[in-house]
């Protein structure tokens, strides 16, 4: 035991901090820092593969990028999906996580959520903690196309001719948008639950004994109150859209098909490199993914910026 | 979350009748796919394209869940995942506690440089590094192996655990750490004795996101562990696969046996720990 009144030297304080910083450090320089960098070298030459011989071709993969078609279709994809999927699954979180905060009205003279919420809860976040990979292989035998899909099977029920969710080029990419947000809606439910525990129950039963009615409640008064967080599930959400790599590469027909109508930046990415080992073109794509998405960031933070309410 | 428990009578009137619809559409919408894929797993073909495939199973035949056991090594990459993802969560949560520790609570040179350098990597997809980063695992000698995919794990969770534990380690009170200073415990021994338990709800919730993530992860897996090394494949990249390869195609009742396989697991842990995974997820946006 040392009881001794010992001041730790400089020498020892700086022991410790390196001998602390060393190993995460080494291992996130070698395996992070160091694969980002050596793909911006990479974007700029004309490596295949792991052969160590390549030549530098200067822009070349850039400009061949603004006449590849399907690059294109892959950026605009993005842009539909970064349309449609926040704002889905933002909606009907709020829509939820207001009917089970607030929407049972007052009991006791107290705000509620309606019966049963907690039970709602737990059973919308469970897609959540379900492996994209896996939700990808359980939708596949859910939107077979033919007549005993499990979907087409229920829609036969009231009359609908079997859908061809997955194959129709004009559908899969909304089926696509859809199946994530299936998966994404009880994140932020349980996600804006939190944000509306956090704010004071007197400011929503004031509005209540003032005679508000739900709509107000809702519009007026609950989403201005946790708009903050409704800004973070925006921004990660469209964080999101860039991604979407797991669920089209499993789910979609022929990895991003039928015809390229449903790919993404990121599975042209990963096949460049690995079905065709352009890695120096597939690196130059990666650059133009990390543009979008932090100017999507950018942009998003100046935009949405707002006077957070203080309570 | 807290007033769920405040149970009376739900709000009457045709307000309560429609949220209560939507509410039960929303759980039918989630729970439908799960349950279909297990009963499915029950059934023969014909039962599963005779145009009734709404229908319950006649009888409850086990075989199927038997081939996928065999054929599709369900066991074997479960296992795998339970290793890797076991020894990169501990990796991941020593290194970053240590680093966001040393960052968050001492003054020196290059302090802020190298912490911008951990949190910067926030904002990078993983998608820029793959081509080099399979490279730099190739070049190690580590492709193919659940070493470089544990090394990876660790390095690509770091950003997020570094950028959370630090905002913790600094919220914690200075005087605990200043009181056992002052009684000769060293640095090395302050750290592991006293703010280690201090900072215990944030290291548990980061965990339990890490846990989560790692074990969800696929697009690693599938770049760092190749097709001829199948017997070290996790389990996100065995169920993938298994809905392509060739003997799944005419037999379907195995494919649901193994898609139940890997669910029912989670479930279990998800139904256990239900309110930690939730305050461990969320906590990573709530930031």
């Amino acid at each position: 035991m040392r009881h001794g009144k010992l001041t730790p030297s400089a020498l020892r304080r700086y022991g410790f901090i390196v001998s602390f910083l060393l190993l995460p450090l080494a291992l996130y320089i070698v395996f992070f820092v160091s694969p980002n960098l050596q793909a911006i070298q990479l974007a700029f030459t004309n490596s295949r593969g792991i052969s160590p011989t390549f030549a530098y071709v200067g822009f070349d993969n850039f400009t061949r990028l603004f006449d590849d078609d399907v690059f294109w279709a892959a950026v605009r994809h993005h842009g539909v999906i970064l349309l449609a999927m926040p704002l889905l699954s933002l909606l009907i979180a709020l829509f939820f996580s207001f009917l089970l905060n607030l929407g049972g009205g007052q009991r006791n003279g107290r705000m509620a959520g309606v019966w049963g919420s907690g039970f709602y809860k737990v059973v919308f976040f469970f897609p959540q903690v379900l492996a994209v990979a896996i939700v990808g292989v359980l939708f596949q035998a859910i939107l077979r196309p033919d007549k005993d899909g499990i979907l087409n099977s229920a829609l036969a029920l009231i009359g609908v001719d079997p859908v061809g969710w997955l194959i129709d080029p004009d559908l899969a990419l909304w089926t696509i948008i859809g199946v994530a947000v299936w998966q994404a809606v009880g994140f932020y439910v349980v996600l804006f639950s939190a944000g509306m525990a956090s704010v004071p129950k007197e400011i929503f039963e004031a509005a209540a004994l003032d005679g508000a009615n739900r709509f107000t409640l809702f519009f007026r008064i609950t989403i201005p109150l946790i708009w903050n967080t409704v800004q973070v599930g925006w921004v990660y959400l469209g964080i999101a859209a860039f991604d979407c790599f797991a669920l089209v590469q499993v789910l979609s027909v022929d990895r991003g098909g039928p015809d390229n109508a449903t790919t993404v930046l990121p599975l042209e990415i990963w096949r460049q490199a690995f079905s065709y080992y352009r890695f120096g073109y597939s690196s130059a794509m990666g650059v133009a993914l990390v543009f979008l998405v932090l100017t999507f960031a950018a942009l998003t933070l100046r935009v949405t910026r707002r006077e957070r309410i203080e309570f | 979350m807290a007033n769920s428990s405040a149970t009376k009578r739900s709000g009457p009137g045709v307000f309560g009748g429609l949220s209560h619809l939507a509410l039960f559409i929303w759980t039918i919408l989630t729970v439908a796919p799960i349950i279909y894929t297990f009963l499915s797993s029950f059934k023969t073909n014909t039962e599963l394209f005779g145009g009734r495939s709404l229908a319950l199973p006649e009888n409850f035949h086990w075989d199927a869940w038997g081939r996928a056991w065999e054929t599709s090594h369900i066991g074997q990459y479960m296992v795998n995942t339970v290793i890797v993802v076991a020894i990169s969560t501990f990796f991941t949560m020593l290194f970053g506690s240590m680093a966001a520790y040393v960052l968050a609570r001492y003054r020196f040179f290059g302090n802020r440089l190298i912490y911008i350098l951990f949190v910067s990597g926030l904002s990078i997809p993983p998608f820029l590094a793959l081509s080099s980063l399979y490279k730099v695992v190739d070049n190690l000698g580590l492709l193919g192996t659940h070493a470089g995919v544990v090394l990876v794990y660790v390095a690509f969770s770091m950003p997020f655990t570094v950028f959370f534990l630090a905002s913790f380690f600094r919220s914690l009170p200075d005087t605990v750490a200043e009181a056992a200073m002052m009684d000769g415990a060293s640095h090395t021994r302050t750290f592991f004795q006293i703010m280690m338990p201090m900072a215990r709800p944030g290291l548990i919730s980061i965990t339990i996101f890490n846990v989560i993530g790692q074990w969800n992860q696929y697009l690693l897996p599938i770049v760092l562990l190749p097709g001829d090394k199948q017997d070290l494949w996790l389990i996100t990249q065995g169920i993938a696969n298994i809905s392509t390869s060739a003997g799944y195609e005419a037999d379907w009742a195995a494919l649901f046996a193994a898609l139940s396989m890997a669910i029912i697991p989670i479930l279990i842990v998800y139904v256990i720990f239900q309110r930690q995974i939730q305050s461990g997820l969320t906590a990573g946006v709530g930031k």
